[in-house]
């Protein structure tokens, strides 16, 4: 059991392709993800300080609504919010189709993948408004930069983000003793959403030796994390709580209270053997196994223990591992997996990724759901479920035969041979049952389906 | 899936191995004949738009003059016009509404917060991290896999929890040639997981209305699954979900919900909020044509919403985010024909934050009585376990 090319595309990558070649070892693959990143440039996404104009825009919207009500102008600035929003849903779908792009063409698959999985262990979406489309200007601005270095300045990027701030209520947290909470008392008091979900889902784990003390006097040392509309992230020091906070046995906090404070916060729990140990076998169970080989986590956890969370070492750690390449078949693929390793296989051209809004719907986002996944509008700060049994339901498998035989026909008129696919999406040894249901189908479509709803290519 | 709940009861497990969460299948007693439907209006209901106090004095100062075309009900209440097909469910004592009700959820007013203190069922938000529907699914007795449906796209966290539940959507169609049908079983068979949950599948699907096997054209295969998969607007989603709920119902299933979206009427909410309760009315017609009257008599469909609207009309005819709003309650089971509430009147004074309607009755006490007339559930299991820190009051008497 070691290094395979083609199970590297399946397990660590996007898919095999037809065009794109798949990396020959676990040094390239670290070598492409530590290098520069040429599929995000050829087919890019708004960043979030971009994005920022269009909650600036509503901002001032907003305002003008208030100052304006029951005049005849209010019904204009409603049209233009309408129009704010609208233009953001707009986007959101072009950015859908960028990441589908990325994914059909990329020869770095193993960052796209890492992007989706720290994505959706830093969950945050945007509650009302046009922020509701900022999931993938958050992933690219905070996410996706940050994915091959320390964890710790991942943790600090996503943790601290104006959309993390606002998803997990941090943006209203004063501390008790605050001057803002003792000027309007009853008003404004501590909201421990973002320091629990710090603790419980991004750094220690459910399991972690943390206290509810912890957990509020973290909170108390978050107080002041804000942002602004215009500047983004903020410290407002009229809602820190004054004094030093006790975290895990760590005093923090500096008389003149600040983002340092937190930071050093951040970093020491980014360090800590449970953060290690959790994270490590996340990664684990993402892309390996629902159970992981022991021997695969204590190697990761100990080379982020040696290099304080150096998230390549981890990788490298994990890629190395003969247990990383045990013979498929392995997890499920998540509905975006699936979905985006079917393109790259199909070999999908960018044009045809570029749909209408409401041709994405028909053929992405509404199939999608039906998998289980509603893109970018997550259940809560958790993300997606790990475990393949929340994945193989009715619905689900339903979901993915319809979409394997209706959908890769308008994505691509000219479907390849069914007999020729077979070894296009699965490899050079697909099994004797897919074989024989690619022959004996009736129809392109047909063929093309069987082999895409096949459990050789839904799981990795 | 809530699965939040889901990895936090996977994780929990060992703990409350000896609860009977766990073990949902194993209960004594004999399995309830009574159904219940839960359908989540997601928006906001604007109660106030749909049973109008035309009685109230300060009508008219809040909403202005009634509508003639409204439907009388009881001499103070009339119906939305759009409610019209449901007259005569409330002339046979079938439809009831309770007035001037809501969560404990106050102040903020979003939906967000608020549907999750709706399906989550407790006092406050975070307390807790399953649904309320799923909590009751413990105490019901006799309750095996198939008793509970969550039936649509929505993820539906009010059926989220340590007891399993069925999930599918109408929307989650398939048709096939008997052909493909054979080879998808086929290539399954290297999977047991997959294959079992394709086989259900299989059958679900048949059960929903038209059959998986399809003897047609490709063409014509394609048009009719661009079809299915185009349906989630408009009308026959919602009695797409009815009539399988229905099927369901009609079978070994006892317990059903799914959600009914457009209610966040803050804009021309005359049109806005017709086209909603249309949808709604068109779901318990459907209920009821779907079941047969044995059933139909032991069924109770319930629907609820996060809040209420504002009291008065904004500047754009609509209503902004409230407090107070109604619940509707429709079936055979019901001892109906009545609004049921402890009406706080429309003057300013007597409005929540001099704004919203005021909530004179935690809505879960009425979700409460009416499970324990349905399933004899023990009034600490409710006020303790399914609605924690619910006081369950008197009985309003919702059931025959």
């Amino acid at each position: 059991m070691s290094f395979d090319p083609v199970l590297a595309d399946i397990r660590f990558g996007c898919g095999l392709s037809p065009t794109v070649s798949s990396p020959q070892s676990v040094t390239q693959m670290l070598e492409n993800l530590r290098g520069p990143d040429l599929i995000a440039a050829q087919y890019p996404i708004e960043t979030f300080p971009v994005f920022r104009e269009r909650v600036i825009e509503r901002t001032a919207l907003r305002r003008d609504l208030k100052a304006n009500r029951g005049t005849a102008k209010s019904d204009d600035i409603r049209q233009a919010l309408a129009r704010n929003n609208r233009a953001g849903r707009k986007g959101a779908v072009s950015w859908l189709a960028a990441h589908l792009q990325r994914r059909t063409r990329t020869a770095d698959g193993f960052r796209e993948r890492l992007e989706f999985f720290w994505g959706d262990h830093f969950t945050a979406t945007g509650k009302a408004g046009v922020l509701q489309w900022a999931g993938s200007p958050y992933t690219e601005s905070a996410i996706r930069p940050f994915v091959s270095g320390k964890f710790e300045n991942l943790l600090i990027s996503a943790a601290t983000h104006p959309l993390m701030v606002h998803y997990l209520d941090q943006a209203v947290s004063a501390g008790p003793n605050s001057k803002r909470a003792k000027r309007k008392p009853g008003q404004f008091g501590l909201n421990e959403n973002l320091a629990r979900e710090i603790l419980e889902l991004h750094t220690l784990g459910v399991d972690g030796p943390y206290t509810q003390d912890d957990v509020r006097q973290l909170a108390e040392l978050l107080a002041g994390l804000t942002h602004s509309v215009k500047e983004g992230r903020k410290f407002r020091k009229d809602f820190a709580e004054p004094g030093a906070e006790t975290v895990l046995g760590v005093s923090y906090g500096s008389p003149n209270r600040g983002f340092e404070d937190i930071e050093a916060a951040l970093r020491d729990l980014a360090r800590h053997p449970a953060t290690a140990r959790h994270l490590s076998t996340k990664l684990a169970v993402h892309f390996v196994s629902d159970t992981p080989d022991p021997m695969l986590i204590q190697a990761m956890t100990a080379a982020y223990r040696d290099t304080d969370g150096d998230l390549t070492a981890v990788y490298r750690a994990m890629l190395t591992h003969p247990s990383a390449w045990a013979p498929a078949p392995g997890n499920i693929k998540l509905p975006f997996d699936y979905i985006t390793s079917a393109c790259r296989a199909l070999d999908v051209m960018p044009r045809a990724l570029r749909m209408k809004e409401k041709t994405m719907r028909r053929r992405i986002y509404t199939p999608m759901q039906l998998m289980g996944h509603q893109w970018q509008r997550p259940d809560g700060p958790d993300g997606l479920e790990e475990l393949d049994a929340a994945w193989i339901t009715p619905q689900g498998m339903a979901a993915r035969l319809q979409w394997a035989i209706a959908i890769p026909q308008l994505l691509r008129p000219k479907l390849p041979d069914p007999r020729e696919f077979l070894t296009t999406a699965l490899g050079p040894m697909p099994p004797e049952r897919v074989a024989f249901a690619a022959e004996a189908a009736e129809s392109r479509a047909d063929g093309i389906g069987l082999i895409l709803a096949s459990p050789a290519f839904q799981r990795r | 899936m809530n699965r939040r709940a889901f990895l936090r009861n996977t994780l929990v497990g060992c703990s409350v191995a000896a609860s009977p969460l766990i073990t949902p299948i194993s209960f004594a007693g004999a399995p309830t004949d009574n159904r219940l439907v839960v359908i989540l209006l997601r928006g906001g209901m604007d109660g106030l738009g749909v049973v109008r106090p035309h009685g109230d004095p300060d009508y008219i100062a809040t909403r202005g003059a009634p509508d003639r075309r409204a439907l009388d009900l009881d001499g103070f209440f009339a119906l939305h016009p759009a409610l019209a097909d449901l007259m005569p469910l409330w002339s046979a004592g079938e439809l009831s509404f309770a007035h001037a009700v809501s969560t404990p959820y106050r102040d903020k007013r979003s939906h967000f917060d608020g549907q999750d203190l709706l399906e989550a069922g407790s006092v406050a938000l975070n307390q807790v991290r399953d649904g309320w529907m799923n909590r009751m699914l413990a105490h019901l007795p006799g309750a095996h896999l198939d008793t509970a449906y969550a039936i649509g796209n929505d993820p539906l966290p009010v059926l989220s929890g340590a007891v399993p539940v069925k999930r599918w959507s109408p929307q989650a169609d398939l048709a096939l040639s008997p052909q493909a049908i054979r080879l998808a079983h086929l290539v399954m068979e290297d999977d047991p997981a997959m294959a079992a949950a394709l086989t259900e599948a299989f059958e679900l699907a048949d059960s929903d209305g038209d059959a998986v096997a399809f003897e047609g054209t490709p063409r014509e295969m394609m048009s009719m699954m661009a079809a299915d998969t185009r349906r989630p607007r408009g009308q026959t989603a919602e009695v797409g979900l009815a009539k399988f709920a229905a099927n369901r119902l009609s079978g070994a299933s006892r317990v059903a919900s799914f959600s009914i979206n457009g209610w966040d009427t803050h804009a021309r909410q005359e049109r806005n909020l017709a086209r909603a309760l249309q949808s709604l009315s068109r779901v318990i017609v459907t209920l009821r044509d779907e079941l047969s009257p044995h059933i139909w008599q032991r069924t109770t469909v319930v629907a609820v919403t996060e809040f209420g609207r504002t009291a008065r009309l904004n500047g754009s005819q609509g209503t902004d985010h409230g407090t107070g709003g109604a619940m509707l309650m429709a079936g055979g089971a019901l001892n109906g024909g009545r609004v049921i509430t402890d009406w706080p009147g429309l003057a300013e004074a007597d409005l929540y934050d001099r704004r919203d309607l005021m909530p004179t009755r935690d809505v879960r006490a009425h979700l409460g009585w009416l499970m324990r007339g349905m399933f004899a559930l023990d009034r600490s299991a409710i006020e303790r376990d399914i609605f924690p820190g619910l006081e369950l009051g008197d009985d309003p008497g919702l059931l025959l």
